[in-house]
C-alpha cells in the first residue's frame, strides 16, 4: 500500500473508506477507457496520415460526430403495414432506442428459452437412459450445424417478425448448451453424490439437491460465452428481414453504402454486448456466491 | 444372535472393469470382522484396495465375490447406518455449515428449525457451534473435516467409515484431530473403520490394526493394540508396535515397487 511508505504519509492522506472500496472499480473503468481510447487513437492516426480512407473507414470522430444524422436511418415504422403515416413515426433518437430494445429482447428471449430447454433436456439425458438413447445422437448430429443453415427454416416456419429471430438464437445455442449441460453433470464431484447416497437420498433428491446446484456455476459460464454467439446470430437473422433491428440497420447501411452508419451500429452492438456480459457477471457473483472469484494467480507469474 | 459383529466380510473380492481386457483385481479374497464399538485401522501401501473395501462396506460399490454383512444383514446399497467420511472435503459449497450438517435430515424431510437444532448439537460435539452460519470455504481444512464428521454424526451411524480423512492436514492439526476423533468415537459408541497409510496414525488410534498386502489387497496381519488411552506415542510399547508395523509394511511396499518396475 502506498500509504505505508515512510516518506509518503504527510503528503498522502488516508483515503476514505468509500474511496478505497471504489478504487478497484474506478481502475477497471479507467483501463477499459484507455483500451478503447488506444484503439480509437490508432484508427484516428491512420485517418490523419491518409492510410485509412474516410469514405470507407470513417474514424470514430466522424461516425460518432453525426449520430443524429445517422439516427434518421433507424426507421422502426414497418413500411409494409397499411396506415402508417409519417406523423406516427417515432423521433430518430427514440427509434434508436426502440431498435436497441428490440434486438436485446430477441437475444434474451432466445437465450432464456435455449437455457431452459438445454437444462431440462440435459438433465433428462442423464436421468433417463432411454432419453439419452433417443435424443443424444440427434443433438450431437445437429450441434455442429451453422446457425446460417437454419435461416431458411426460420423463415419457412415463422415468416418475418420477432419469432424467426428468437428461433434463430434458440436453435443456434440449444444443442451445444445441452451437450455442455450433460458434460457438466458428468463432472460433478463424485464425493458430493456419494455423500448424498450414504445419507439415503433418492435419485430424484440427488439430482435436485446435489447435481443441479453443482452444475449451476458451469452453466452460467456457458451462458456468458453463448451470450456473444446470441448477439452474432440475432444480427444475421435481423439482416435478412425480420422487420427492424440492429442487423436490419447494418443491411441498410450496406445497401446505401453508408460506412458511418455501419460503424455507429457496430459501436452500439459492442456496447450492448459489453453491458450484457457485465450484467451476467454481476448475476454470477450474486447468485453463485460459493464459487471462488478468479484470483490473480496468472498475474503472479 | 446376541453378540453379532457390526461388519462381517467373508471372502470379499473386487475386480475393477470385470469382464473387459482392462480388468484388474483390487481386493481379496478377504475376511474381516468388526465388533460393535471397535476402532479398527486398515493399514496398507497406497493403492492396495483398502479404500475399495470401505466403498464396498458403505454399499457405494458392489462386491464381485463374497459377501458383506452389517449387523447380520447383507449390504445391498448405501445406508445412513454406515457413514463414509472422505479424504478431501465433501461439504456442499452452496450450503452453509449448518445446512451441510443437516443435509441428511433434509433428505428425510425434517423441518428447517429442527434441522438447525440438530446441527447445533452435532457442531457442539465437534467444537464448531459458532461456525454454524459460515460457508465451507471460510473454514480451514481441519474445520471442514470436523464439519464432515458432524454431518455423519447427525445420522447416528452405527459404523463410521473413514477414508484417510486427515491425510491432507498438517502434522499438528492431524494429532489434534485424532484426539478429537477418539472423543467423538467414545461418545457415539459407533464402530470405526479407519483407512490410513500412516503407521503413527494406526498406533495412535486403533484397537486393532489390520495390515493389508499390496494389490490385490488381502489381510496380511492383524495386530490387537492393548495400549491404554490416552496413548504416549513415545512409550516403549508404542515404539515396538511401530517397528513391527513398519517391517510388515515395508515388505509390501517393496513388493509393490518390484511389481511396478516389472510393468515398466
Amino acid at each position: 500500500m502506498p500509504s505505508d511508505i515512510a516518506a509518503a504519509p504527510l503528503l498522502v492522506r488516508a483515503p476514505s473508506r468509500r474511496l478505497r472500496r471504489a478504487a478497484p472499480v474506478l481502475a477497471r473503468v479507467g483501463w477499459t477507457l484507455v483500451s478503447v481510447g488506444l484503439f480509437a487513437a490508432i484508427w484516428e492516426a491512420c485517418w490523419a496520415t491518409g492510410i485509412a480512407d474516410a469514405r470507407l473507414l470513417p474514424p470514430p470522430h466522424v461516425f460518432l460526430g453525426n449520430i443524429l444524422a445517422q439516427a434518421r436511418y433507424f426507421n422502426t415504422a414497418q413500411s409494409w403495414q397499411v396506415g402508417i403515416a409519417g406523423a406516427n413515426v417515432p423521433s430518430p433518437p427514440m427509434a434508436v432506442m426502440i431498435t436497441i430494445a428490440a434486438s436485446t429482447a430477441r437475444v434474451f428471449a432466445g437465450l432464456l428459452l435455449a437455457t431452459l430447454a438445454a437444462m431440462i433436456v440435459g438433465v433428462a439425458i442423464r436421468y433417463f437412459l432411454w432419453v439419452e438413447r433417443l435424443v443424444l445422437p440427434s443433438i450431437t448430429l445437429l450441434a455442429p450445424v451453422s446457425p446460417i443453415a437454419w435461416l431458411p427454416v426460420a423463415i419457412f416456419l415463422f415468416g418475418i417478425g420477432n419469432r424467426p429471430a428468437i428461433f434463430m438464437v434458440f436453435i443456434a445455442l440449444v444443442f451445444t448448451m445441452t451437450l455442455s449441460a450433460t458434460s457438466q453433470i458428468d463432472n460433478v464431484n463424485r464425493n458430493y453424490i456419494n455423500v448424498a447416497r450414504t445419507m439415503g437420498a433418492s435419485k430424484r433428491q440427488i439430482y435436485a439437491r446435489v447435481i443441479i446446484p453443482a452444475i449451476l456455476p458451469g452453466l452460467l459460464v456457458v451462458l456468458r460465452l453463448n451470450l456473444f454467439s446470441a448477439w452474432m446470430v440475432v444480427l444475421v437473422a435481423e439482416a435478412t428481414g425480420v422487420g427492424y433491428g440492429l442487423g436490419q440497420v447494418i443491411m441498410l447501411a450496406r445497401n446505401t453504402f453508408n460506412p458511418s452508419l455501419v460503424f455507429f451500429t457496430i459501436t452500439l452492438i459492442g456496447l450492448l454486448g459489453f453491458g450484457c456480459d457485465l450484467l451476467l457477471r454481476t448475476v454470477q457473483h450474486r447468485v453463485l456466491y460459493w464459487v471462488p472469484q478468479t484470483t490473480g494467480v496468472l498475474r503472479g507469474l | 444372535m446376541a453378540s453379532e459383529a457390526a461388519i462381517t466380510c467373508r471372502a470379499v473380492g473386487k475386480v475393477w472393469a470385470a469382464g473387459t481386457d482392462r480388468a484388474h483385481e483390487a481386493l481379496g479374497p478377504l475376511d474381516l470382522d468388526v465388533a460393535p464399538g471397535e476402532f479398527v485401522v486398515l493399514l496398507g501401501p497406497s493403492g492396495c484396495g483398502k479404500s475399495t473395501l470401505l466403498y464396498l462396506i458403505a454399499g457405494l460399490e458392489a462386491v464381485t465375490s463374497g459377501r458383506i454383512l452389517a449387523f447380520g444383514a447383507a449390504v445391498a446399497g448405501p445406508s445412513p447406518d454406515r457413514s463414509l467420511i472422505f479424504q478431501e472435503t465433501s461439504l456442499f459449497p452452496w450450503l452453509s455449515v449448518w445446512q451441510n450438517v443437516g443435509f441428511g435430515l433434509s433428505i428425510r424431510g425434517v423441518a428447517a428449525a429442527e434441522r438447525r437444532a440438530a446441527a447445533r448439537v452435532a457442531l457442539q460435539r465437534v467444537g464448531l457451534a459458532e461456525a454454524m452460519d459460515k460457508r465451507p470455504d471460510e473454514l480451514s481444512g481441519g474445520m471442514r473435516q470436523r464439519v464432515a464428521v458432524a454431518r455423519a454424526l447427525t445420522m447416528r451411524p452405527k459404523v463410521l467409515l473413514m477414508d484417510e480423512p486427515f491425510a491432507a492436514l498438517d502434522v499438528q492439526t492431524r494429532a489434534k484431530m485424532q484426539d478429537f476423533l477418539l472423543d467423538v468415537w467414545r461418545d457415539s459408541g459407533a464402530s470405526v473403520l479407519f483407512v490410513t497409510h500412516h503407521i503413527d496414525e494406526a498406533v495412535a488410534l486403533a484397537d486393532r490394526v489390520v495390515v493389508f498386502t499390496s494389490r490385490p489387497g488381502r489381510v496380511k496381519a492383524v495386530l490387537p493394540v492393548a495400549l491404554p488411552r490416552p496413548r504416549d506415542p513415545f512409550s516403549a510399547a508404542s515404539e515396538a508396535l511401530r517397528r513391527e508395523l513398519t517391517m510388515l509394511l515395508s515388505d509390501e511396499v517393496d513388493r509393490a515397487f518390484a511389481e511396478q518396475e516389472a510393468l515398466v
